[in-house]
């Protein structure tokens, strides 16, 4: 079909079972959702937008909280580097390691390290990463990518993941009971926990004020990474700061409720710095890799909003588009409205490539009225529509809106107009005017053509 | 997406039928008149009205959007409340407009904004009617489709409600109603899979709950929802709320 949009052919041809665990996870969590915020806050709304305040207001001042931030985490003992691209985030990381000569480390999940494709580069420079999050060493052992922000393997059954433990030789049979898959999952990493030199987290918050960085997760894997570990690194965007420890409340929150419907999530580590002397085990090294890569250019678009973002997933969970296409078909980390939003301005010479994903939305406004930090998704996705056109890139189906625009500011041709496409409704469907109209048609019925009735029949009643 | 300012009520109004009622659903754009003027409301209905502007605003085309919405601004100038029998099509007047006319403010527009109701939340919370003296001849089950557009505005809570106080009418819940039906305007035409399948989904929710009539604030969404019943083999009778409410008060 001609008209076909991208993510739509990609929601036609997905596999049955994938999509319906896509939708029945997200749908699932959606439910959560609701009713861990609602059981709980007798108005969830003006949590959300106290948490979309505090965010608007640090981004506002980034450049005085990262100075802020930068001398707290000194203070602390972190080492602090700071990395503009993609590529600086990657040799920072990677000489970080090399310097102190290590060749195997654990990895928690992080959206920033899939956002620079972390893990290809150090594999590529002979250092063993091992996923630890279990959703993630799953996507790592099938070279498949995350579908979800929070859940990466929301598209994988568990039949196919005891199928993967099976060829993978992490078991020696078939096992496709949930409890199984995690113990033998448990049983294998342990193991290479004790092997690793370093760690890699993301980082869910840094508090300027204490420099204390808090990693948020239900299976506790950083914090079991980070005993055995001579160097902990977090890779972190600037985004993540919040200015003091006190605004971690709101946050923390929020955003267990809105990611998995838990009050609080399983772990939540408060780290300032590399472990001291009191501490029997932990990296002797903190190393806070603060990111850039494109988010100054999304604070200086009219887009900025989107920084606010938390991660939690809400969006994608509620959005009826996510749910029939998966995360797959945004073709970047982030699918769902956050993705269709921050993708195409985050990896800002791709934009003419990912244009269509802003387009990618009924619009419904879900999506903002589940978003901890009330970003309002829809008008940024209208805005980077605006944006695609002025700038010229095509879109499969874009229907020509001048000539609609002519009309409808002639009023005299639209009364005409209304009344003489009568004949439309004796027109087979294979003459439909458009073609976009035939395949409109070819699923729905139109009502009977009625162009004029309504004006006839006022001027009527207004006569009489 | 809420008006952000104290809106005119009063018993003089303008309509704004929408394009939808121009050419399909002219008993929409009747039954609006008939109710408003029962209630003793004047309403003014300027010829020159076409449509407001939201398909080429959704498809990005903003220069082609805005020349529509300064037509429609033009159209409905002065200071009476503008009344919309649609949720869609008011939402472009006080939102959709603020937003393509943020870096290009304009008088008229953001005047237009200020004044336009959606129907039904004009008739309760406008007008202050918090009861309606219709009735169904026999016990009737409503299923609402509260349109993706009344998010956030008063007009779900305010046709819900109304519905509810017309004797004999049960509205039934329904399964993911934050659910989108999936019409979206340009978008079933340009993503025809995935709106398809939002539409099915609705529909199966809705229909689960075996109603005797779908109501909604919205005609494009029933336009889109009944077409697709329609070819499903599964037709499903329904109607706007204000037929709802004209229909009521005459059996
Ligand atoms: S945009 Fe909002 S709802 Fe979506 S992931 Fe970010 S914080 Fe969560």
């Amino acid at each position: 079909m001609v008209n076909r949009q991208p993510i739509d052919a990609y929601a036609h041809d997905i596999d049955e079972e994938k999509q319906s665990s896509v939708s029945g996870g997200s749908a699932a969590s959606t439910d959560k959702r609701y009713s861990a915020l609602f059981s709980d806050y007798e108005d969830p709304n003006a949590l959300r937008r106290l948490a979309s305040r505090i965010k608007d207001h640090t981004l506002h001042h980034l450049d005085d909280y990262l100075e802020q931030a930068e001398s707290s985490l000194k203070r602390n003992g972190c080492h602090v580097h700071f990395a503009d691209t993609d590529d600086d985030a990657r040799d920072a990381v990677l000489s970080i390691l090399r310097e102190r000569e290590i060749t195997r480390l654990t990895k928690s999940k992080s959206m920033a390290s899939e956002e620079i494709h972390l893990n290809d580069h150090l594999i590529k420079n002979d250092i063993e990463v091992l996923e630890s999050d279990l959703g993630e060493f799953i996507i790592q052992l099938d070279g498949d990518v995350p579908s979800h922000i929070v859940r990466p393997i929301i598209h994988k059954n568990r039949r196919e993941i005891a199928r993967t433990f099976q060829r993978e030789g992490i078991a020696d049979d078939y096992n496709d009971d949930p409890e199984a898959i995690t113990r033998r999952a448990r049983v294998h990493l342990r193991e290479k926990y004790m092997e690793a030199e370093a760690v890699i987290t993301g980082g869910n918050f840094i508090s300027a004020e204490s420099g204390r960085v808090v990693l948020v997760t239900n299976e506790g894997n950083s914090r079991f990474g980070m005993a055995p570990s001579r160097v902990h690194i977090a890779l972190v965007g600037i985004e993540k700061l919040v200015p003091t420890d006190r605004d971690l409340a709101v946050f923390l929150n929020l955003l267990g409720r809105s990611a998995t419907g838990q009050q609080l999530t399983v772990y939540t580590e408060f780290i300032s710095g590399p472990k001291d002397d009191s501490q029997p085990s932990g990296p002797e090294e903190m190393h806070v890799v603060l990111m850039n890569n494109g988010r100054t250019d999304v604070l200086a678009s009219n887009c900025r909003e989107i920084l606010r973002c938390i991660r939690c997933s809400a969006c994608q969970n509620v959005c009826p588009v996510y749910r029939q296409a998966s995360g797959h078909a945004y073709r970047s980390p982030y699918g769902g409205p956050v993705g269709a939003v921050l993708s195409p301005i985050l990896f800002g010479d791709r934009f003419p490539e990912l244009a269509d994903l802003p387009k990618a939305s009924s619009l419904c406004g879900a999506c903002n009225e589940v978003c901890p930090v009330d970003i309002p998704l829809p008008d940024l996705l209208l805005r980077l529509r605006d944006k695609a056109k002025r700038e010229h890139i095509p879109q499969p189906g874009d229907l020509p809106m001048a000539p609609f625009a002519t009309l409808a500011t002639s009023p005299a041709i639209w009364r005409t107009a209304m009344t003489m496409s009568k004949a439309m409704n004796h027109l087979p469907i294979e003459m439909a005017p458009v073609r976009p109209l035939q395949d409109w048609l070819g699923q729905r019925t139109l009502p009977e053509w009625r162009g004029g009735d309504f004006r006839k029949w006022l001027k009527k009643r207004q006569s009489d | 997406m809420p008006a952000t300012t104290q809106r005119p009520a009063g018993k003089k109004v303008l309509l704004m039928a929408t394009c939808l009622c121009d050419a399909f659903y002219d008993d929409v754009a009747r039954a609006t008149v008939e109710v408003l003027q029962h209630l003793g409301v004047e309403v003014g209905f300027p010829e020159n009205q076409t449509c407001c502007g939201q398909p080429a605003f959704n498809s990005g085309d903003w220069k082609s959007s805005r020349k529509v919405a300064r037509h429609t601004a033009e159209v409905f100038a002065g200071d009476l409340p503008v009344i919309v029998p649609s949720g869609s099509c008011a939402a472009m007047h006080f939102h959709g407009n603020r937003l393509q006319f943020e870096e290009c403010p304009d008088g008229a527009v953001e005047s237009l904004a200020n004044r336009t109701w959606e129907l039904i939340d004009f008739i309760v919370n406008g007008l202050g009617i918090r009861e309606w003296p219709g009735r169904f001849e026999k016990p009737t089950r409503l299923a609402f489709h509260r349109s993706c557009h009344l998010r956030g505005t008063g007009s779900g809570e305010a046709i819900t409600s109304l519905l509810s106080t017309i004797a004999n009418a049960e509205v039934v819940p329904f399964g993911q109603a934050e659910q989108c039906c999936g019409f979206g305007g340009t978008f079933s035409v340009t993503f025809p899979h995935i709106s398809g399948r939002m539409g099915s989904l609705k529909l199966d929710h809705i229909l689960e709950q075996h109603p005797d009539l779908l109501v909604s604030g919205d005609m494009s969404c029933l336009m889109h929802l009944t077409g697709l019943a329609q070819v499903q083999g599964r037709p499903v009778p329904h109607k706007h709320a204000v037929q709802v409410l004209r229909d009521t008060l005459q059996a």
